[in-house]
């Protein structure tokens, strides 16, 4: 029994930095309908950049953590507006390319300056100290990620629903030439949803850092934090936190019970087979298309 | 009287003669029979080059320089083969895939274990390997009915990680070792260098590039595209989606298949670390560079990226350009990623051709040819 509960307590901490990723994703999705593979490596961009701040120019952590998500605001921005305005036909397939297009350069980029090898950020909650309740095992870094978890979707899910950017972001994604016609500047709207998406990616991207720390590290948090969202529905910012927890839960007790060595083919299993029985996702409202 | 000549311009043989003789029988891109549409060749100029292509790639390995070339050129017929298949699902399906390379090492380990384990000699278990393929697409294309866009594209994606895994973790395909591939013989032919191999995967990718034009010309090629354009009206002129979509799968996957059961063969190795993730991505970039939905640009894209990314291998070496980049590493980078230039440089090209010309190479040259076509105007 209380294996059980340490392994659904072990999938709920990593399925929080999955719904980190997966709400990043959903944003993107929401208002522009476009699925973003960069995500993972714009935040990877602005982890490594940190770690140069801080291991090379020893900038202290309170500077170093917002400068970070500065930097990925703008570089959110900056790619939304450079690259994805710039696409001729804006259809599923072209952005997708487009987006891998990126997330290729992004990594190449990041590994050829800081090299391959496994580095360590300073971060001021080890890695490794942890709570035991009981005989329960939870550590700091965890529990940080929880609630940094549910804090932001708290926080998306209001910003959306009561403010008029958050107004402006719907009516953009439900009908732009509506939404510019009635005043809103739709550019503005795009860019600055790329920028809050690589922000909270950088917040997972921070989280997930003291634990491993590669050029590769954000692949696996983005693609079963992309299945989380996928499983939870792309236009619903509950449905891919609550997604994410599913494929994170379900992830572990299946490596705890039967196997560690199929764990993600489990999860992408049971997408799969959710998909087909509700083919937008759980908790997604399935958008009727004009035929 | 109408109907009369109606009747008669659709029989080839029946067509009013042109009252000049050195006029062409068809003008321009002009078909006026569907004979003329599906037929091979549309004018003499373009057999007589496509015989000065079968004749170069003939006589290639006896005038190149260096094996490399070859090895080069076995590489490239192998990701013909997959492109094609892949442009048949992805462009003119509509269907995105991100888990070729699941196919691909299916198609590779299927033929060497029926080789090894079941002893079929290499001309029956390749064409039994990619049938194990293709059932395999049809099973992916089964949930691909109700998926659409980003839902597929996690599908797929899935699907192609985990059955590496799944073949990786198994004993009876070797495990983490891989497997060795045996000797390779066809009939009393033992193919024992580059050079035979080269003429066995070159032979195969012309037939499979004829079969995979004759497949998009016809009845099965109309349905695809009409199910990409708008697939519920398709339905409702009587395309049966089921039918033709895991068709497209199926097909998609027995050309992906087949090209792994060669791959296994270039290397004489199959181990399933090398059916990455990376993998799926640069078949689709070669997919989308070459140009979606053609099967010129399907050929060119996979013959561009398979040769800019062995460049890339050795881009130290490049005279120039190599000298200027251990500069640039040493100063600005790490010396050690410099193999990393290859995501920089593919990645560039595939965000440039998408954001300027969507429709790839082969839409770079339908735009020259348009212009030089209507110029002056």
């Amino acid at each position: 029994m209380i294996d059980f509960i340490q392994m659904v307590l072990s999938g709920v901490a990593v399925g929080s930095s999955y719904a980190l990723m997966g709400l990043a994703m959903v944003l993107i999705y929401k208002t522009s309908e476009v699925v973003n593979f960069a995500q993972g490596e714009m935040a990877l961009a602005a982890v490594f950049m940190t770690y140069l701040v801080l291991a090379f120019h020893g900038w202290p952590f309170h500077l170093a953590f917002p400068a970070a998500l500065v930097f990925s605001f703008f570089l959110g921005c900056f790619l939304e507006w450079a690259v994805l305005r710039r696409a001729k036909t804006p259809n599923v397939l072209s952005m997708i390319i487009i987006t891998i297009g990126l997330e290729m350069i992004i990594l190449g980029l990041v590994s050829w300056k800081f090299g391959a090898d496994p580095k360590t950020l300073p971060f001021p909650i080890g890695p490794y100290d942890a709570f035991m309740v009981g005989d329960l095992f939870i550590s700091h870094l965890e529990i940080m990620t929880l609630v940094l978890a549910l804090g932001i979707m708290v926080l998306l899910f209001l910003f959306l629903r009561f403010t008029r950017f958050g107004m402006a972001m719907k009516a953009t994604q439900q009908n732009p030439v509506a939404a510019r016609l009635m005043g809103i500047r739709v550019n503005r709207v795009l860019m600055v949803t790329w920028g809050i998406s690589a922000g909270v990616g950088c917040v997972a991207g921070l989280l997930i850092a003291p634990t491993v720390m590669s050029p590769f590290m954000m692949w696996d948090p983005m693609l079963k934090g992309f299945a989380g969202a996928v499983l939870g529905g792309m236009t619903s910012l509950p449905g891919a936190v609550a997604g994410a927890y599913i494929v994170g839960v379900v992830e572990n007790l299946f490596g705890g019970y039967v196997s560690t060595e199929f764990k993600s083919v489990v999860a992408f299993v049971i997408i799969v087979v959710v998909l087909c029985v509700k083919p937008s996702g759980i908790l997604a409202r399935h958008y009727v298309k004009k035929v | 009287m109408a109907y009369g000549n109606f009747y008669q311009a659709a029989l080839p043989h029946t067509i009013n003669q042109p009252t000049s003789p050195g006029l062409p029988k068809a003008t321009m891109d002009r078909k006026r029979s569907y004979y003329e549409d599906i037929a091979l060749f549309d004018s003499k100029a373009k057999l007589f080059w496509f015989i000065a292509l079968l004749a170069f790639l003939v006589a290639y390995p006896h005038i190149v320089p260096s094996n490399s070339y070859i090895y080069m050129a076995n590489l490239m017929a192998i990701n013909i083969i997959v492109v094609l298949g892949l442009n048949l699902l992805v462009g003119f399906t509509g269907q995105i895939s991100l888990g070729h390379a699941g196919f691909f090492c299916v198609g590779a380990y299927a033929t060497v274990t029926l080789m090894i384990h079941a002893g079929l000699p290499f001309i029956a278990a390749l064409p039994l390997a990619s049938l194990i393929t293709a059932l395999l697409g049809f099973l992916l294309g089964l949930p691909a009915l109700r998926l659409e866009g980003p839902y597929l594209s996690i599908a797929t994606l899935g699907f192609g990680i985990s059955i590496t895994k799944v073949i990786g973790k198994m004993e009876f395909f070797g495990g983490r070792q891989g497997l060795h591939t045996p000797e390779l013989t066809i009939g009393g032919w033992h193919l024992n260098t580059d050079i035979d191999f080269y003429y066995l995967a070159v032979g195969l990718t012309v037939l499979l590039t004829i079969a995979a034009r004759n497949i998009v010309k016809t009845r099965v090629g109309r349905a695809f595209i009409a199910i990409r354009e708008a697939d519920i009206a398709a339905q409702t002129t009587g395309v049966n989606l089921t039918y033709y979509k895991t068709l497209a799968f199926a097909v998609s996957a027995f050309y992906t298949g087949l090209a792994g059961g060669l791959f296994a063969f270039v290397l004489r190795f199959v181990e399933p670390e090398m059916f990455t993730l990376l993998m799926s991505i640069l078949f689709l970039a070669m997919v989308v560079v070459g140009g979606l939905g053609s099967i010129m640009g399907s050929i060119t894209g996979a013959v561009l990226i398979t040769w800019l990314d062995l460049q890339l291998r050795h881009i130290l070496t490049i005279p120039y350009i190599g000298d200027w980049l251990r500069a640039l590493s040493q100063s600005w980078f790490s010396i050690t990623g410099v193999s990393n230039i290859q995501y920089i440089v593919l990645g560039t090209i595939v965000v440039l051709i998408m954001v300027f010309e969507p429709l790839g190479l082969y839409g770079l040259w339908i735009r020259t040819k348009k212009y030089w076509k209507t110029w002056p105007f």
